[in-house]
């Protein structure tokens, strides 16, 4: 499947913070509530005018803080289709496997700000239609892959009779 | 070839040998909750079709983040978690006991095990040598119903100091310090391994400074090797303080040791808005300061609470900045009011509130306004993070904490200690 939308570029250290502020715990949950503020600390206008396919464009330590799992959740839910990131945080990494939200490692100094974007997840490439360029993207691993191939965490454990089942 | 401490709780709970690098699915002893993570939780463990809790006596649901609820959305999550336990047979822990890391130190973890919760401050427990770490709600949903989690055994960074640390100078520091130095994502994915003779000389309350903020730079847990003190904090405690040996194989591969020289140090802030911004107290500009936070499972112990007494007795904070102090757990609330350390704080002019996270993660009791400074001896200092992106946050040491509170701007608590 190939993901289509453009991308909103972000700095360094983007934390779970400005994705889900802890002033707004009481919405934690009503997670349709919770995604209206997505991303709201580092740019308040982003929740109102993301498009359904968009992509979250970050720089280093993306997700870094809290395990708030509500952090990638919302990011979904606001219809984001996967976050690239020069590096991606651990917690927040693992979080996005589970809630079935794809994470991409790759240099995103090449994108810029609209830039139209193409990410194939089963060959591994990110194409620039705005700059027609493309790079390849390495495979996630084994045991993420699979999660991610049975729909998340949730999905998994139901598909395999209550079992975790990645060896 | 040698192990890593990491390389052998784990080997020891996959129950087959691992190496750094190797994924597999491991037994956990212990899983945990709080009241931000945990209805969550609970709500992806129906999801996912449990109907019973692994050993439902080793999980547990914490109310700490919002103790007690300020809003009635949070009193209904609260609610939630209290029926799930009695559904479940699942732990829980009331308002008022305290912040779920400094609850399972005094009371849980062991050295050896393998510990998993909802909260990223979950490596506290490697102080005890704990491979404990932080996940997201479903991850721990699944631990609650197998008793089990998928997990790659980290690289582990070896970070060995030496040397007394100089007067006003505190594991916070240090931690602040190699923070700094190695940056936010400096290791990412990776274990630390604390030693040397500067910290195999530090009491565990110091310890727990050092393990709780492992995941500030990035790491997945910060465990520092057993010793006598380790065997005493047990003893004390009432646990068993029998384990399998932990000690680092002579020839365990590490990717990358690094060295300090604690004598080196000085007392050392995190300036807004990340914890790797780290200052020098003598490169500190000193600005002015609204409040002063004193607590938080970084920094909430008695003996962080004795630290910021001995140095506010007898004095007054200045007009124009407010202190908060918040114990960690209700053993260190009784134990301060035993020792008339609430009674320092209020005279000074301070407050205390009931023992939980407080104002560290901007729910309640302490959020800042829009331009105010805030000093606090917690863990990060995100925008947004103390309920206010327009909120200033400088993390620092009880000592640099309390010093500020009475010169009203960042002081230099060596002058004071
Ligand atoms: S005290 Fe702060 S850092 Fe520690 S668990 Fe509570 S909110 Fe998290």
């Amino acid at each position: 499947m190939k993901l289509n939308g453009k991308a909103w570029k972000f700095g360094d250290g983007i934390s779970t913070d400005h994705i889900a502020p802890g002033r707004l715990f009481h919405l934690r949950s009503n997670l349709p509530e919770l995604a209206k503020h997505v991303m709201e600390d580092a740019r308040p206008e982003f929740a109102a005018a993301v498009q359904p396919g968009d992509f979250i464009v970050g720089g280093r330590n993306f997700g870094q803080g809290s395990s708030r799992e509500h952090a990638p959740t919302i990011i979904k839910l606001a219809g984001v289709s996967a976050v690239l990131a020069k590096s991606i945080a651990r917690i927040f990494f693992r979080n996005a496997i589970n809630v079935g939200l794809p994470v991409i490692i790759m240099d995103t100094d090449t994108i810029a700000e609209g830039d139209k974007l193409e990410v194939d997840l089963a060959e591994g490439v990110v194409k620039n239609l705005t700059q027609g360029t493309s790079c390849r993207i390495p495979p996630l691993p084994p045991v993420m892959r699979k999660i991610l191939a049975d729909g998340g965490m949730v999905e998994h454990i139901k598909k395999h009779g209550g079992k975790l089942d990645l060896e | 070839m040698g192990r890593t401490i990491s390389e052998k709780i784990l080997s020891a709970h996959a129950g087959v040998p691992m190496k750094a690098g190797e994924f597999a699915v491991v037994d956990v002893d212990l899983a945990y909750v709080q009241d931000g993570t945990g209805p969550l939780a609970c709500r992806q463990f129906k999801a996912m079709g449990f109907k019973a809790a692994h050993k439902p006596e080793k999980k547990i649901l914490f109310v700490d983040h919002a103790s007690p609820s300020p809003r009635r959305e949070l009193s209904n999550d609260h609610k939630f978690l209290r029926e799930f336990a009695r559904e479940t047979g699942v732990q829980f822990s009331e308002i008022g006991r305290g912040i779920s890391h400094s609850i399972v130190f005094e009371k849980y973890v062991n050295p050896g095990d393998v510990v998993v919760a909802a909260d990223s401050h979950t490596c506290t427990g490697g102080a005890l040598c704990t491979f404990a770490t932080g996940m997201g709600s479903t991850d721990i949903a699944v631990a609650f119903g197998l008793g089990k989690t998928w997990l790659r055994c980290p690289e582990t960074v070896k970070i060995r100091v030496e040397g007394p640390f100089p007067k006003g100078v505190y594991s916070k520091d240090l931690m602040l310090h190699i923070i700094g130095k190695i940056g936010a994502d400096g290791a990412n994915y990776e274990a630390l391994e604390l030693g040397g003779g500067t910290i195999r000389a530090l009491p565990m309350h110091a310890r727990i400074t050092l393990s709780n903020m492992a995941v500030e730079c990035g790491a997945k847990v910060g465990l520092i090797e057993p010793d006598e003190i380790t065997h005493a904090w047990l003893r004390e405690h009432g646990r068993d303080h029998k384990f399998p040996d932990l000690t680092p194989d002579k020839d365990a591969v590490y990717e990358r040791v690094i060295e300090i020289d604690a004598a080196k140090l000085k007392p050392t802030i995190a300036c807004p808005h990340f914890v790797d911004n780290t200052k020098t107290i003598d490169e500190a500009e000193r600005v002015h300061v609204d409040q002063v936070f004193i607590g938080t499972c970084t920094n909430g112990r008695i003996e962080d609470l004795r630290i910021a007494a001995a140095i506010l007795k007898g004095k007054s904070i200045k007009p124009g900045t407010r202190l908060i102090v918040t114990p960690s757990t209700v053993e260190v609330y009784r134990q301060a009011a035993e020792e008339n350390l609430l009674q320092v704080f209020v005279v000074a002019g301070g407050l205390v509130t009931a023992p939980g996270c407080g104002a560290c993660v901007g729910v309640h009791e302490g959020i800042l306004g829009d331009d105010e400074v805030c000093v606090t001896t917690q863990n990060r200092n995100f925008c947004g993070r103390m309920g206010n992106p327009k909120g200033l946050i400088y993390l620092a040491s009880p000592a640099l904490a309390a010093a500020t509170a009475i010169e009203g701007r960042i002081a230099d608590p060596r002058q004071y200690v």
